[in-house]
């Protein structure tokens, strides 16, 4: 078959990527079992070109292919027919090329939200609309909703966002200098899980070898991010359903985890940590004992919280049985992160693609599959305890590298004719980053792939058939990004 | 179950912070930039994301600062200093030698009228314009047990109707100018409105993009600018504190 094979954060040459058609594209995936992680297009001259990188999870491999478009075909017969999955980035790439993908069902606009959108519409006795946003209730990103309901029912939910679109990608083209400060704000919710898929792509397209001091403290906080989030979004659920000392609790326990942080980076959510290069601040054994300490508490306070709100009768019913998304839609759709975990749904960056840190840690992987607003929030609690289990290994494993730098100064010419495909697995989920250089070494693509691209529609699919009432709840036990859709 | 749930919350304790206005702050924070002469360093002012770093005369304006460190070097100081809040633009230029006493004393001039009107009440109407959701987790920080904002008659409502103002987060994308702007026209007079966060003030690390529709902000007046990224909660609180207390 016709695909260049690669792993994650490894460059390859981009003009050993071959040219085949969407036809053959179409049943390369549905042979070789693989999930689309990359799909976008690239100007080259007049021609477009389709990037395609689909993922196999059981090995580890990314496969990379693409297909070339002359300015004369301007369509072709969509994927998405066959690979429901690809829905959206079909409708991205629309939207950025005008390339059309023929009988595409679903071919809306992803973010150019300012001319007429054409709604799903029902017609009938007893139904009626619900319209909100995009400005919404609580102090949260804009985006809109429309429900089709019939008196509490639901029966469809189509999202429209775009709103918080600022152009990212080409900002990053902009820079002639690595820019960790934009890689930060991309999505301010997922700090540590961006910056570090930008710097890595830039380490793999620079060639530059960080120590393993600073391989390990990324980690660590990645999974501060990760278990402070979690908490957060506990409280959140729990404050959804008018529980308020579960989120009076989570909210004050997650204090604890960001302040550490804080005093780690200087910012309470770890921006400036993270630079092409390293980190910019060391954890030595005070600190290490000081996190320890921390996560004991935290630890201690989430178990019991959790305990007291799993045992209350007015908690579980809320949740159990609400927003259900299967194992079947999940993976049709291809959902990812922590979302398709809870559907039962096994994929996790940080396990499946040889990360030499994490597979040597023997933490299990947590797992819980009814895919409600229950296995959302029950998963979130395992993963807090996980990831505690492995800020405290890839701690003590620190000590070993203790005389190691923590930052070396990068490279700062960039391989020509390059691709790399840097993933991390976030707190939400996959965070996939893929840079193109040109014959010059400049960045000539930047292409950003957030987790809430592809889990959007499964929020879509969970309120189906819920009480109207129902969608802020289900909404938290998603806690999906605006930012990291719109870019 | 009731004595679980009773010793869980007593278990808890107090957690807020008793005195807002001269809470402590870790020293790591990265806050009030102080700014000297220093004939070793050459002060490079492309390691700035943002532009808000001046080397000749040296200056930091935190209306673009997203206070990052990257400039930091023996010129650039970072304090943990946390009130930078100012109700002038121009004020948030930090030049050499500033001391937060001296930025304090001029920084927040709020008219006489905002202290009678709101002082023990201000409902405000939170719009996120493209605001990367750092600067929105903080705000809704400031609510929460530790910071309990609410104490002080400061809260965020859903309606517009109902708000004394708006605060603005983001760097005002065009696909979101027509909602805010929608939204400022909602509600009643007086109004105030204050930016939060080095993008709502500049567009921050966005301000070079084309995406971008800034024109609401040169429309209507601006009462306070809250600078950071994201913006402390003890920042926000204490500046609009100090914009709306009688003295
Ligand atoms: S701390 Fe502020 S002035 Fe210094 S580099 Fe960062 S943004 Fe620029
Ligand atoms: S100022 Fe910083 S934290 Fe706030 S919205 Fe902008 S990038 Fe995000």
């Amino acid at each position: 078959m016709n695909w260049v094979i690669t792993e994650n954060n490894k460059k390859i040459n981009a003009l050993d990527i071959p040219t085949i058609s969407t036809e053959e594209i179409r049943s390369d995936i549905e042979k070789m079992k693989t999930r689309v992680v990359g799909f976008f297009g690239k100007q080259e001259f007049d021609n477009v070109r389709l990037y395609v990188i689909a993922a196999d999870d059981k090995v580890g491999k990314l496969y990379i292919t693409s297909s070339l478009f002359t300015p004369e075909v301007k369509s072709y017969e969509s994927l998405t027919q066959t690979i429901p999955a690809l829905h959206i980035f079909e409708r991205e790439f629309y939207e950025e090329f005008g390339i059309e993908p023929l009988n595409h069902p679903w071919l809306k606009p992803v973010r150019n939200n300012q001319d007429a959108y054409p709604f799903f519409e029902m017609k009938g006795e007893d139904i009626h609309q619900v319209a909100v946003g995009p400005i919404h209730a609580g102090v949260i990103e804009p985006g809109h909703f429309r429900f089709m309901c019939q008196g509490e029912k639901v029966y469809d939910l189509e999202i429209m966002l775009g709103y918080q679109h600022r152009g990212v990608e080409e900002l990053f083209l902009k820079n002639k200098k690595y820019n960790n400060r934009l890689a930060e704000s991309v999505c301010g919710d997922m700090v540590i899980g961006y910056n570090m898929a930008y710097s890595q792509a830039m380490e793999a397209l620079s060639d530059t070898q960080i120590s393993s001091k600073a391989q390990i403290i990324r980690r660590i906080a990645l999974e501060m991010e990760r278990i402070a989030i979690h908490i957060g979004d506990m409280g959140a659920i729990a404050g959804d359903m008018a529980y308020l000392m579960g989120a009076s609790i989570f909210g004050i326990t997650r204090t604890l985890v960001i302040n550490t942080m804080l005093e780690i980076s200087g910012s309470r959510f770890g921006r400036g940590l993270i630079d092409v290069g390293g980190v910019n601040f060391d954890i030595d054994k005070k600190m290490s004992e000081k996190i320890i300490n921390m996560l004991n508490d935290v630890a201690k306070t989430v178990d019991r919280t959790t305990n007291v709100m799993l045992k209350t009768p007015s908690c579980i019913s809320r949740m159990e049985r609400t927003g259900v998304v299967n194992q079947e839609t999940a993976k049709a759709i291809g959902a990812v992160g922590m979302a398709a975990r809870s559907s039962g749904v096994d994929i996790d960056i940080r396990f499946d693609f040889n990360d030499k840190w994490y597979t040597s840690l023997d933490v299990v992987k947590p797992f819980r599959a009814t895919g409600d607003v229950h296995s959302r929030f029950k998963l979130r609690y395992k993963e807090i305890k996980q990831s505690i289990q492995i800020v405290k290994k890839l701690l003590a494993k620190l000590e070993e590298y203790e005389n190691e730098p923590v930052k070396v100064t990068p490279n700062t010419s960039l391989t020509p004719n390059s691709l790399v495909v840097s993933m991390t697995e976030g707190w939400r989920g996959e965070v996939i980053h893929v840079a193109i250089t040109g014959s010059d070494g400049q960045l000539v693509r930047y292409k950003i792939k957030d987790p809430s691209f592809n889990n959007w529609y499964a929020l879509a699919m969970a309120v189906r058939n819920n009480g109207v009432s129902d969608f802020p709840l289900c909404n938290k036990s998603f806690n999906l990004s605006y930012c990291g859709n719109d870019l | 179950m009731l004595t679980d749930t009773i010793k869980l919350k007593y278990f808890q304790g107090k957690q807020y912070i008793p005195d807002i206005q001269n809470a402590p702050m870790r020293s790591q924070f990265r806050g009030f930039p102080l700014l000297k002469k220093c004939d070793e360093c050459l002060v490079d002012e492309s390691v700035c994301p943002t532009g808000a770093l001046k080397a000749d005369p040296l200056s930091i304006d935190l209306g673009k600062c997203t206070l990052c460190g990257n400039c930091k070097c023996d010129a650039i100081q970072f304090t943990n200093y946390y009130k930078l809040s100012s109700t002038d633009r121009e004020r948030l230029v930090i030049t050499e030698n500033m001391t937060p006493d001296d930025f304090e004393k001029a920084a927040i001039q709020a008219r006489k009228e905002i202290r009678r009107v709101f002082s023990k009440s201000l409902k405000l109407r939170q719009v996120s314009a493209a605001g990367c959701n750092g600067c929105e987790m903080e705000l809704n920080a400031c609510s929460n047990c530790n910071f309990d904002m609410g104490r002080f008659g400061i809260d965020f409502v859903a309606s517009p109707r109902h708000a004394d103002g708006l605060v603005i987060t983001g760097p005002v994308s065009e696909n979101m100018a027509y909602a805010l702007e929608d939204c400022y026209k909602s509600t009643p007079n007086p109004k105030i409105v204050i930016l939060a966060g080095a993008c709502a003030i500049s567009g921050g690390v966005f301000q070079n993009s084309t995406k971008l529709n800034r024109e609401f902000l040169d429309k209507y007046p601006i009462d306070l600018y809250i600078p950071g990224c994201p913006v402390h909660p003890l920042t926000f609180i204490n500046g609009v504190l100090d914009f709306i207390s009688k003295k």
